[in-house]
């Protein structure tokens, strides 16, 4: 494991950020620490770093004992939301910061700087100062920074959070790839649910102070732990008390095996999706269909339909939570 | 049109209001300001250039000049490490008694220089304990360079802290702790990152401070004994020409010391653009 986080609790006054946290992050991959706001994510990276100290518990990276080590001597990458750029500094001089600090020959800074720059497409900015980028420009150069000292572990503090959505979507996608290349340890907080899903090796599910669930992506999609991670990953709807994704319901004309009769209430067209929403048992629900299987259905509000759970793949055996 | 027609008296009141109101702030700031300064030039420079020059390089000029100097840039010295030192704390720490001191560092504004002087003089007059102290071990602080140095500092006090702490608060601490992150040891930080950022800020406060000082007079006078050519600062030389009807040096010193402020305080206007930038 590259960083081992063990009963790790943080308090803030009377506010309990950290509840004893246990969590393991694997060696090379790309984690997402996912949860609501003040779930306790941000506070455990920081953590991790040596930017907050636990109140009790145990963090060890790469095998180091680092619970009393100050953040110099983690030799972690840190990048902040909002960038934390050296205003008064060019881009070239931000990434050199790290190895300047190590007193490293000024021709090697060069050649590394100058790579990284490349890695990040910054090449042609390196004489600029923070000031002249744009939000996801200052963004990949703190990323440069922190990658120039060659750190054992990579911490993204919620990357993308001050940048608009399509900015967004494409720096999420290029950290992956870059990730891909450089392969080194990354953990990174969101309270994004499809930007974890669409990035991350493994997710950590964290809300109250509290792990909720960790796995693959589709394990925490397919098989949450309970309704709190199941609702937080993806859109749910109930079917007779229980939660259920909406795309997983299937919509018949005909009574079949364990369908339950149903009301149509309202058909919402969203492009390529067609929201059913229905009265059944005389509560309010939604199933989620495609365009085509809408037509065929017919659906219109006012007719019956008739609603059961669907089966989407042979390994996938429960489709309902197991709260 | 009838908005035109209700709009046009309206016009014409806030413009009247605005002129008038203009001329009573010019004015009264004429009358307060700008005729007394005027009169000291004309005053100074009446019988040409020559007189002026005589007295400003009279030995007890150039003396007392150099004793301004000292004082004012020890003063300025003390006040930026102090300054920095306690904005920093003011800032970044939370501590009890941190209103306290916050209200503290406003203190010397509240009180009168002559206070401050005479406050000293108790605490470190020849005669007391502790300035006994160290009038024995040869450093006597009451009427001498060290008293004044001390009664300028308090007077100048928050200049520098007030200056800073808005602009360190602004700035943040992340920027130190990605340096943090980076190896730099928190001096490091401070050093290379921390100080540029306040840097304008810093600037702007040390040469308010050196304003200040430069013209200091109730708090100097009472610490200093007023020894012409020992503790006579430009501001006492002024008074004490004054008083022995030298009215010549009184006023090219007079003159020379609002030079000097007005100097600073192009430097000032010339330094706060960048600041807020």
């Amino acid at each position: 494991m590259a960083i081992d986080a063990a009963h790790v609790t943080k308090r803030f006054g009377d506010f309990v950020a950290l509840d004893d946290v246990s969590v393991d992050i694997p060696t090379g991959a790309l984690t997402a620490l996912l949860g609501p706001s003040g779930g306790g994510k941000s506070t455990l990276l920081r953590i991790i770093a040596g930017l907050e100290q636990a109140d009790s518990g145990t963090i060890t990276i790469e095998g180091e004992e680092a619970t009393r080590l100050s953040p110099q001597r983690r030799n972690v990458g840190f990048v902040f939301q909002h960038y934390a750029a050296f205003k008064h500094m060019t881009v070239y001089r931000n990434v050199a910061f790290g190895l300047e600090i190590r007193k490293v020959p000024k021709d090697k800074i060069r050649r590394r700087v100058t790579e990284l720059l490349e890695l990040v497409h910054l090449d042609a900015m390196a004489h600029r100062y923070p000031a002249q980028l744009s939000g996801g420009q200052r963004q990949r150069m703190a990323l440069a920074r922190a990658l120039a000292v060659e750190p054992k572990v990579l911490l993204l503090d919620e990357p993308f959070g001050a940048l608009d959505a399509q900015v967004r979507k494409e720096l999420r996608t290029w950290l992956r790839r870059l990730h891909d290349e450089v392969h080194v340890t990354t953990v990174f907080v969101t309270h994004d649910q499809e930007e974890a899903m669409e990035v991350a090796d493994s997710i950590v599910v964290l809300a109250n102070g509290r792990v909720e669930q960790s796995g693959r992506p589709d394990e925490l999609y397919e098989r949450p732990a309970n309704d709190f991670v199941m609702s937080f990953l993806g859109p749910v709807t109930t079917l007779g008390g229980e939660l259920v994704r909406p795309h997983d319901l299937e919509v018949l004309v005909q009574p079949a095996p364990d369908t339950v009769p149903a009301t149509v209430l309202r058909v919402v067209r969203l492009g390529f999706e067609v929201r059913v929403e229905v009265l059944l048992d005389g509560v309010e629900t939604w199933a989620q269909v495609t365009r085509t299987t809408a037509a065929r259905l017919g659906l219109q509000s006012g007719s019956t339909v008739y609603v059961r759970p669907e089966r989407v793949s042979a390994d996938s055996d429960s489709l309902v939570a197991s709260a | 049109m009838p908005e035109l027609s209700s709009a046009a008296p309206k016009v014409a009141a806030s413009t009247v209001s605005k002129v008038a109101l203009r001329s009573v702030a010019l004015t009264y700031l004429f009358f307060l300001l700008v005729l007394p300064l005027l009169l000291i030039c004309w005053r100074t420079f009446d019988h040409g250039l020559t007189p002026v020059w005589t007295a400003l390089s009279s030995a007890s000029a150039l003396h007392a000049f150099k004793v301004t100097v000292i004082v004012a840039v020890l003063a300025v010295a003390l006040n930026t490490v102090f300054g920095v030192g306690v904005a920093i704390l003011l800032v970044r720490h939370d501590f009890p008694g941190k209103r306290v001191l916050n209200a503290f560092i406003d203190l010397p504004l509240a009180v009168s220089p002559v206070v401050v002087g005479l406050a000293l003089v108790l605490v470190y007059g020849n005669t007391t304990a502790l300035g006994g102290w160290f009038s024995d071990h040869g450093f006597p602080i009451i009427f001498s360079i060290p008293g004044m140095v001390l009664a300028t500092v308090f007077v100048s006090l928050p200049l520098i802290v007030r200056a800073v702490a808005p602009v360190l608060a602004e700035v943040g601490v992340e920027q130190e702790q990605a340096a943090w992150t980076l190896g730099a040891s928190p001096w490091a930080a401070f050093r290379r990152i921390t100080l540029p950022a306040i840097r304008w800020a810093l600037a702007y406060g040390m040469v308010l401070a050196l304003a200040r000082s430069l013209g200091e007079y109730g708090a100097v006078a009472v610490v200093s004994g007023r020894l012409v050519d020992q503790t006579q600062t430009l501001t006492l030389f002024v008074e004490e020409r004054y008083q022995n009807f030298d009215q010549a040096a009184a006023y090219a010193a007079s003159f020379a010391l609002a030079f000097l402020a007005v100097v600073i305080l192009l430097l000032i206007k010339f330094l706060r653009p960048k600041d807020s930038a």
